[in-house]
């Protein structure tokens, strides 16, 4: 049992730092550009990713725990993965609009970037290929979205901040924001040492 | 020009999907430590493009607008089921080297964005030409920053050493940090020498139907996909004006 969950805390650290989705995977680029110009759309996206990721990890295992590996059928995961991620994010943001309005104000314009964000199916499959069993499962999902949520708030908290500064004509915009990321993907790298 | 071949140069050159349009940067920074994943990675996505492109294409009067999205989503996961397949059968280093980028193609903008702003509307011919010239663009891309990121980084060229002996390899460029970094400085010398780039607003927005530019987008495509696309008919028309 101590060493089970000694396990599941080495996945969580290796998700969330070591094999950050964003800065080492690669997974999600896009909102991480796109939505890291305010901290405040940056923890909504986070939080919005944090639950989206925690059930579609729950979701694939079981269905493909239960269903595709008894049936043999684990070549259709890719299609039934995708769909199952696009029926889930439309369920959860109608589910979150009746029963907590609150909730759907603050995530709501957040949740439907979600489908495409390939960090989602990233974990997914991830899950799979290293054939996590469920609570494994669920704990690199948490940890993997936490991952995200940590570099797109840091990096939100940067551009908010070099937003005042004197940069050079050709490094305005994309360029500055990608070096601002290589920085941060060297800092993380570091964490390598940590397992 | 022959419309065939101004596909082809359109999706090379004009419109190229990574340096132009700046799309599907996950697998462009992800797999580009070498030229040979470059490859392996293009031409994947490439069979899909061009497949997905046709069967669309070819169903195009059949699909009913208001299911369109979940239709071009099962057309596409399961041509990239059959690449990935595929992969594993004949070529296992390739298959081993990509890992789930491969399947993650289902999820590349490129694809949804040509099947999407040009397969739905275009004949089967055109759009095969479509899918074969945006895909060989992505191609050539992934090879050129491959081979920058591999030659640099570790002194060799599809394997095969070609850097003399005593050049220190920068390895930083083939580790993860490398990836942004190099894609830092070619979109800071687009900036510089004003080339077309979606990152400094020179490229027009309606080229594609997902707005083209990776690094602003936030989505708003899958929510306002409709208005879109009722726009769409008047913006070929003037994309097509461009030479």
């Amino acid at each position: 049992m101590n060493s089970y969950f000694a396990n599941l805390v080495i996945i969580f650290i290796t998700a969330a730092l070591i094999n950050n989705v964003i800065l080492s995977q690669f997974l999600g680029i896009c909102p991480f550009l796109g939505i890291s110009n305010k901290i405040k759309s940056a923890v909504g996206m986070g939080l919005a990713v944090i639950f989206v990721i925690t059930t579609s990890s729950l979701i694939c295992s079981l269905i493909y725990r239960y269903i595709l590996d008894p049936m043999d059928l684990k070549y259709l995961q890719t299609i039934v993965f995708i769909i199952v991620i696009a029926a889930l994010v439309q369920f959860v943001e109608m589910v979150v609009k009746k029963i907590s309005p609150a909730l759907y104000n603050a995530l709501g314009v957040y949740l439907p970037l979600i489908t495409t964000n390939c960090s989602v199916l990233g974990v997914a499959l991830l899950n799979v290929e290293k054939e996590y069993d469920l609570v494994e499962g669920i704990v690199n999902g948490v940890a993997s979205a936490l991952g995200f949520t940590i570099s797109i708030i840091l990096m939100a908290g940067i551009r908010e901040k070099m937003v005042h500064n004197d940069i050079p004509k050709a490094l305005k915009g994309f360029p500055i924001t990608l070096i601002t990321a290589t920085l941060m993907a060297m800092a993380f790298y570091g964490f390598k040492g940590l397992v | 020009m022959n419309k065939y071949l101004e596909r082809l140069v359109n999706g090379l050159f004009k419109e190229n999907p990574t340096f132009v349009l700046m799309l599907g940067m996950c697998p462009t920074l992800a797999i580009t430590t070498s030229a040979m994943n470059g490859v392996g990675m293009g031409l994947s996505t490439t069979v899909v493009l061009i497949a997905s492109n046709v069967i669309i294409a070819a169903l195009r009067k059949f699909i009913p607008n208001t299911v369109r999205m979940p239709y071009f989503i099962v057309v596409v996961a399961s041509m990239v089921t059959i690449v990935q397949l595929l992969l594993q059968a004949y070529v296992p280093d390739v298959s081993e080297a990509l890992g789930i980028y491969i399947p993650l193609i289902v999820v590349n903008c490129i694809i949804f964005g040509r099947v999407e702003a040009y397969a739905a509307k275009h004949s089967v011919g055109l759009s095969l030409f479509d899918g074969i010239g945006m895909g060989l663009g992505f191609t050539v891309a992934l090879i050129l920053i491959g081979s920058f990121r591999e030659i640099l980084g570790a002194g060799t060229w599809f394997n095969i050493r070609v850097m003399p002996e005593s050049y220190e390899p920068i390895s930083m460029l083939v580790q993860p940090p490398g990836a942004f970094l190099v894609l830092a400085m070619l979109t800071a010398l687009q900036n510089k020498l004003k080339l077309p780039s979606a990152t400094n607003g020179s490229v027009k927005k309606t080229a594609l139907s997902c707005g083209g530019d990776c690094a602003n987008c936030k989505g708003e495509v899958f929510a306002m996909n409709h208005e879109l696309n009722t726009k769409e008919p008047q913006k070929e028309k003037s994309a097509g004006k461009e030479d």
